[in-house]
């Protein structure tokens, strides 16, 4: 039996303008072969990759927010908001796409991927990681 | 590198997957699995326009523990699974399929 880590993945930064955002949702889709313990923490700009609406024409690049939605398909279904962050860009839950994953064990219900979490949380879901990644 | 079908050349890379995703159309899927000496038949059109269908919802191409799962899921647990997926694309269903679909090649899968 091989042991299974928790992964934590924090993503930062608004989602064009660096590859970050980009590479960690390939990281985590790539990673997500190797069936750990996977859980993604959006904070500070970090929030606004999950924002509905998205449109890249003017920035040229490839509008990959749709690509979140198949995360629950690669079973990485643990997505962490901070509340904070949220708040202070003006935004709310209603403002993120709504991502969901359908329970194996649960004759395949879609259920919510999505939580929004304090600091206090934050900071102890971290300190829980057995590998952080920062992005 | 450029593909001729029906006196249309399309761009092609190294590995023989489309450049252009937008130029796909059948009979390029058909040149591109004829250029590997294969031929599709209606299964094969499933798994690719299951491809096409995922590719365009959420702009990546599935891994093929993904592909296997939903495949199963859409078309029956008969053909959800890696053999019969196998079977119909030896070198490898997520590859060998998404290259007939036109899509880019998977990142790290087989």
């Amino acid at each position: 039996m091989s042991v299974t880590k928790k992964f934590v993945y924090i993503n930062r930064k608004a989602p064009y303008g660096t590859v970050y955002a980009l590479e960690s949702l390939e990281v985590v889709l790539i990673g997500a072969a190797f069936e750990q313990e996977v859980q993604l923490v959006f904070v500070d700009d970090g929030v606004y990759q999950l924002t509905k609406g998205q449109s890249t024409e003017g920035v040229g690049m490839k509008n990959f927010s749709k690509t979140y939605a198949a995360l629950g398909d690669y079973d990485v279904n643990q997505i962490y908001v901070d509340e904070q962050s949220l708040k202070e860009r003006g935004l709310s839950m209603d403002d993120l796409q709504a991502l969901t994953y359908e329970d194996e064990d649960d004759d395949w219900a879609e259920k919510s991927s999505m939580q929004l979490v304090n600091r206090e949380q934050l900071a102890a879901l971290i300190g829980d990681a057995d590998v952080l990644l920062n992005f | 590198m450029a593909l001729e079908v029906n006196g249309k050349s399309y761009e092609v890379d190294e590995e023989g997957y489309l450049a252009n995703l937008n130029e796909w159309n059948p009979e390029v899927a058909a040149a591109l699995a004829a250029s590997d000496d294969a031929e599709l038949t209606e299964s094969h059109w499933e798994v690719i326009n299951f491809l096409r269908e995922y590719y365009e919802e959420y702009q990546i191409a599935p891994a093929v523990r993904v592909l296997t799962k939903a495949i199963g899921k859409r078309l029956g647990k008969d053909k959800g699974n890696s053999k019969y997926l196998y079977e119909l694309f030896p070198y490898g269903p997520a590859k060998q399929a998404c290259k007939y679909a036109g899509l880019p090649k998977p990142t790290g899968c087989v």
